[in-house]
This record gives C-alpha cells, sequence and structure tokens, in this order.
C-alpha cells in the first residue's frame, strides 16, 4: 500500500487554563489515503476542529500539541519551525472555514486575496497569477470569473463566498484540505452544491479531504470512510456504508438512530440521554459509559482501545471478548 | 458618491448656520459693545453715532442677515481692541495655529500607530508595557503641566530648546513658516508634543486594542491557513481593517487639536490664533470671539465631511451602500 497522505498518530492537544491543564484530543489516530475523503463527525466540543487546526499547525497558545505525531506524505509536520509549516499551509494543506462571510477580509477584492495566496506559496508573476485566479474561480464555479475577480467579499452571497474561499485552499494544488464544517452557515441547496464541488475536486486532483461536520447526511453522501468523535478521542472508525448501516459503538449507534428518514415512519427519533462530559469532567475508564445503555462495570475502569472489527476499528470494551470474524 | 458627498456638504452648511447663531447672539448678550469702545465720559449723542456706524440700531434679524453674509465672505468686523478687521487679524496667525496643529498630529499619528502596533504584536515585552504606562501618564497629565514639565527640563535646565514663541519665520505669500528655519523648527518640538501627546496616546490605546481584535477575527485565521508571511498578514491585512476606526479619531481629533491649542499656545506663548482668542476673551473684544467659534467650527465640519468621504475611500462596503442609498 502507499503511503497515505495524512497520518495521524496517537495524537494529544492539551489547553492550558487556570484550572489546570485540559486535553480537547486524548490519542486520535487516523490516516487519509490519497483522493480520499474522511468524514469526522461527533458532537460540538468534540475534539474535531480541533484535530483539523494541529493538522495545520493553527492551535494557539494556551494550547499545544502534547504527544503524538501527525505525517504528511511521510514528512512529520507536528515539530516543524513555524515558517516551514507556514510555507506547508495554503501549498500542501488548505483549509476551509466554517463561516465564509467572514472568512474573507472585507477591504481586499477577492482577486487580490487569491493573487496573493497564489504568489506567497508559486514563484508566477503579478498576470500568470491573475490568470490562475481566473481558472481557479471559474474551477468552482463562479460565474463570469473575469469580472467577479475584481468584486470585494461583500459583493458576493454566502454560497458564492465559501466557493471563493474554496479557490483559495486550492490554489497551490495542495495534497489535503481541511474543510472544517465548509457548509454549516450555508442554507440547505447552496450545502449540496458545496458539497458536491469539494466531492468533485478530490477526485479531480487527487486531493485528500478531512471534511470535519456534524451533519450525518453530509458525511454519508460525501465521504468514503468516517470517523465518529467523542470527548476527544475516535469513537468508531471505518468505511462510510459499514459505520452508517452498521455502527458498532453505542455512541456511533445512537447517532445514526438519530438521523431521520424520508421514509417516512412515524417513530420518534432516537435520542442519546445526557450530555457531553466537559473537557475538565472525563469520567473514568471510557468516557462515555455514563450516557451508555450497555455499560457494564469495566466501562468504568478501563479506558477501551480501538479493536479492529471487519474494515472498522471501534474503541468499547462490548467487542472486548468478540472474535473479530463474528460481527457482521 | 457624488451625491453623498453633496448631502454631507448641505448638512454641514446648516450646522455652520446653526454655529452662526449662536456667534452673533454673543454679541447680543455679552454686554454692549458701544461701551467697550467709548470711554466713560462720552456724550449720550456720541455714542449714538457710535451704534450708528456700527449698524446696532438696525432691528436684530437685520443684524443677523448682515452678518452671516458678511461672516460667509470671511469679514468678521473689526476687532474693539487692535481696531483692524477680525479677518486679518486671524489670518496672520492661522499659519502659526495650523502649523502647530499638523505637527502635533503628524507626531500623535507616527508614534500612536508605530507604538500602538508594537505592543499589539509583542503584548508581553517589558517595552510594550512600558508604553502602556506612558500612555496612562499621557492620558491623564493636564496638557499646561506637560508643557511646563517640558520648559522646566529642556529650556529652563538644560537650555536645548526656547521656551517661547516660534522663532525665526519665513513669509511665503500671506503664510507665514517657521519650517524652513532651524530656530523655527526647534520652537515647534516642545508645542508639538505637548499639544500631540494626548491624541498620541489616544491612538497608541486605539490602534493596540483595534489590533488586537482584528487578531481574532476569522480572515486573520484563514490568511495564516493560506500560509501568509506574517508580515503580509500584520502589516497587509490586519493593520488596514485596523486604521478605519483610527482615520475617524485621528480625524476629529484634528479639529480638537486646533481648538485646544488655546493652552499650548498660552503656556508657550506661540502667536496662533488660540492665543489670540484668549487676549480677545480678557478684553471682551466680541468680534474676534465670534469669528473664532465660526472659524473653528468651520475646520471641524470641514473635518468630519473629509473623514466621511476618506471612509468610503478606505472601506469599499461603504461605497456600495451609499451608491445603493444614494
Amino acid at each position: 500500500m502507499t503511503e497515505p497522505v495524512l497520518s495521524v498518530r496517537d495524537l494529544h492537544v492539551e489547553f492550558a487554563s487556570r484550572r489546570g491543564t485540559l486535553r480537547a484530543i486524548d490519542g486520535v489516530s487516523f490516516d487519509i489515503a490519497k483522493g480520499e475523503v474522511l468524514g469526522v463527525v461527533g458532537e460540538s466540543g468534540a475534539g474535531k476542529s480541533v484535530t483539523g487546526l494541529s493538522v495545520i499547525g493553527l492551535i494557539d497558545p494556551p494550547g499545544r500539541i502534547a504527544g503524538g505525531e501527525i505525517r504528511l506524505a511521510g514528512l512529520r509536520i507536528d515539530n516543524l519551525p513555524p515558517e516551514e509549516m507556514r510555507r506547508i499551509r495554503g501549498k500542501r494543506i488548505g483549509m476551509i472555514f466554517q463561516d465564509p462571510l467572514t472568512s474573507l477580509n472585507p477591504l481586499y477584492k477577492v482577486g487580490d486575496q487569491i493573487v496573493e495566496t497564489i504568489r506567497t506559496h508559486l514563484n508566477l508573476s503579478e498576470s500568470a497569477a491573475r490568470r490562475r485566479a481566473i481558472d481557479l474561480l471559474a474551477e468552482v464555479g463562479i460565474p463570469a470569473p473575469e469580472k467577479r475577480i475584481d468584486g470585494y467579499p461583500h459583493e458576493f452571497s454566502g454560497g458564492m463566498r465559501q466557493r471563493v474561499v474554496i479557490a483559495l485552499a486550492i490554489c497551490a494544488e495542495p495534497e489535503l484540505i481541511i474543510a472544517d464544517e465548509p457548509t454549516t452557515a450555508l442554507d440547505v441547496s447552496v450545502q449540496a452544491q458545496i458539497i458536491s464541488l469539494i466531492k468533485r475536486l478530490g477526485r479531480d486532483h487527487g486531493t485528500a479531504v478531512m471534511l470535519v461536520t456534524h451533519d450525518m447526511g453530509v458525511i454519508a453522501e460525501t465521504s468514503d470512510r468516517v470517523a465518529v468523535m467523542y470527548a476527544g478521542r475516535v469513537a468508531e472508525i471505518g468505511p462510510v456504508q459499514d459505520v452508517v448501516k452498521n455502527p458498532l459503538h453505542p455512541y456511533a449507534k445512537g447517532l445514526m438512530g438519530a438521523i431521520p428518514t424520508l421514509a417516512g415512519e412515524d417513530k420518534r427519533l432516537v435520542q442519546i440521554p445526557g450530555s457531553m462530559p466537559r473537557l475538565s469532567a472525563i469520567p473514568r475508564g471510557c468516557s462515555f459509559n455514563p450516557r451508555c445503555a450497555f455499560a457494564f462495570d469495566r466501562c468504568r475502569i478501563d479506558r477501551p482501545e480501538p479493536l479492529a472489527r471487519g474494515a472498522q476499528s471501534v474503541a468499547c470494551h462490548l467487542y472486548d471478548d468478540v472474535p473479530a470474524e463474528s460481527v457482521a | 458618491m457624488l451625491a453623498f458627498t453633496l448631502r454631507r456638504a448641505v448638512q454641514a452648511i446648516g450646522v455652520m448656520f446653526a454655529v452662526g447663531i449662536i456667534a452673533f447672539s454673543m454679541f447680543r448678550f455679552a454686554g454692549d459693545p458701544v461701551n467697550q469702545i467709548v470711554s466713560i465720559d462720552t456724550s449720550a449723542a456720541e455714542r449714538a453715532i457710535v451704534r450708528k456706524s456700527l449698524g446696532l440700531d438696525d432691528p436684530v434679524p437685520v443684524q443677523f442677515v448682515r452678518y452671516f453674509a458678511d461672516a460667509a465672505q470671511f469679514k468678521f468686523g473689526v476687532s474693539y481692541q487692535f481696531r483692524q478687521p477680525v479677518a486679518a487679524l486671524l489670518m496672520e496667525r492661522m499659519p502659526a495655529t495650523l502649523e502647530l496643529a499638523i505637527c502635533a498630529t503628524v507626531f500623535a499619528m507616527v508614534c500612536g500607530i508605530l507604538m500602538g502596533v508594537y505592543s499589539a504584536l509583542k503584548r508581553d515585552t517589558v517595552l510594550a508595557k512600558l508604553f502602556q504606562a506612558v500612555s496612562l501618564i499621557g492620558i491623564s497629565l493636564p496638557t499646561f503641566l506637560i508643557g511646563i514639565l517640558l520648559i522646566y527640563l529642556f529650556a529652563v535646565t538644560l537650555g536645548w530648546l526656547p521656551s517661547f514663541g516660534r522663532g525665526e519665520v519665513v513669509k511665503l505669500g500671506w503664510w507665514t513658516t517657521g519650517l524652513l528655519t532651524l530656530s523655527g523648527l526647534k520652537a515647534l518640538i516642545m508645542p508639538s508634543i505637548t499639544l500631540g501627546l494626548f491624541q498620541m496616546t489616544l491612538i497608541m490605546r486605539l490602534v493596540r486594542a483595534e489590533m488586537l481584535e482584528v487578531l481574532r477575527t476569522d480572515y486573520i485565521r484563514f490568511a495564516r491557513a493560506r500560509g501568509l508571511t506574517t508580515r503580509a498578514i500584520h502589516f497587509g491585512h490586519a493593520l488596514k481593517n485596523t486604521l478605519i476606526p483610527v482615520i475617524t479619531v485621528a480625524g476629529l481629533q484634528f479639529g480638537s487639536v486646533i481648538a485646544f491649542s488655546i493652552i499650548t499656545e498660552t503656556v508657550f506663548q506661540w502667536p496662533g490664533m488660540g492665543l489670540l482668542f484668549v487676549q480677545a476673551v480678557q478684553n471682551v473684544d466680541i468680534p474676534i470671539m465670534a469669528a473664532y467659534l465660526l472659524m473653528v467650527s468651520l475646520i471641524f465640519v470641514t473635518i468630519n465631511l473629509v473623514v466621511d468621504i476618506l471612509y468610503t475611500v478606505v472601506d469599499p462596503r461603504l461605497r456600495s451602500t451609499v451608491g445603493r442609498a444614494a
């Protein structure tokens, strides 16, 4: 097998606070292969965005990467000096943020912002960069790009602005795109367009995509694999059909049960009781145990480690004694 | 854009009209000007002649219209004290005041922005904390005290700089400037610092606060995610966004700098409009006071207008909303 574009191993991220150190990410591991879309789901505060930010090296103090390693196509990037990491950002890793309305500097024309980014990373003349910027705007589906390039961000709609943000993220042909809830701030019809755009770009350029969202529908539609995060850990990871159709972890089961179907059965949606623990009060053992219907003694003492079950991997004691093959 | 400018200009004229009423009413309420001009033993008949020659026996509305029409042509009457046209007196003094105000503002802007940016970017350094402390002093010490302290230190004790006056000036047409001679420049240093110190600390604190605010915004985070250099982010993206409120404050403060140069001019015996005004107050020289009021408000109104227009130049969002509204 070829080397994955992104490989995260046992990542720990901590935030120093007045009341001690908070562990936002506690031993997260995953890989993303070339051209693959990995969906990352979980409730707010599960550590999805922090994982994305640590990959691109934008964890600001008081936060810090406390352990583990991140490799981009084999190159270790979590401990690079700031200037070298800056050269990777935007060139080899592109990032798309949640709110397109605030992601662009309101005082600069969108074209100038794209040209600036292109010229930071690629050795192009002003006019060549501008031509490339027009091509990029066309590629992300902005009509009349040669005219719109001289527009200011406020002259674009939310969906169009997110397209500009995507153009900015891909302008140096990165190997990896981190999309942090790219559709949350958009309305539903625009969401679908943006999702298919990200998917198409990933396919056309062989770009690996890490798609952070709390929208299972978006994941099911876009991703090849999905990681379910809970309280700073990966509860379950696997191919998207398997995890959606046959979730193993009780938390993943709960999440899937909470998706409304169009089939129109009049069943109440299943709700997971309780809420995610605060970072300062993560319970011993499995962090999900207080909310889990299947919890037993061991769950309150030992922390479950990821176990391979078919193509899936699950961190749950329920599967401790079950042989790998017997899981359907 | 043109419609916007015109609308603002009409508003400005309205403001000037209101100020004109106030200036005019000073003549009515600050005592009988005839008494200021004549001596105690002038007869009633002679007083009536003076009254008539000054047009003070006409009905009030007539006097007001005449005053306003004259003021619009920069004719403010004759000073009681100097027996010269007020406009000429003010024009003679204006270069000194404007030069001082401009130097003070440039000093305040340059130092304020530099110190503000520095203390926002290097928040935890000793120098940044020192700037914060200095700015507290600048904001809380009254102008005249700073002036006197500077005179004591640099003029009396060290003898480096002159303690009063403008030094040698060069005439350029009707304008006199102290910027072209060494003694003029030396004389300008202390008054400029005294006058500009408050604005400098204000701008510094504003720039620091705004810059910290802007550095937290999403587009700065996104600019970092795009891999732009720190330099481009700080000085290309953050500073430009920081400067929008700074333009307003600095612009409005320029008006105050001119208006409040009264104190600095008094401390340094600077031969500008402010000093003229103080003398006029002491002598109840109402034409000068009224004209000064009109001049200062004209400057304020003009600056406001310029700031509004500058705003739209810097911020493209305003340009289009203004265009739509107009």
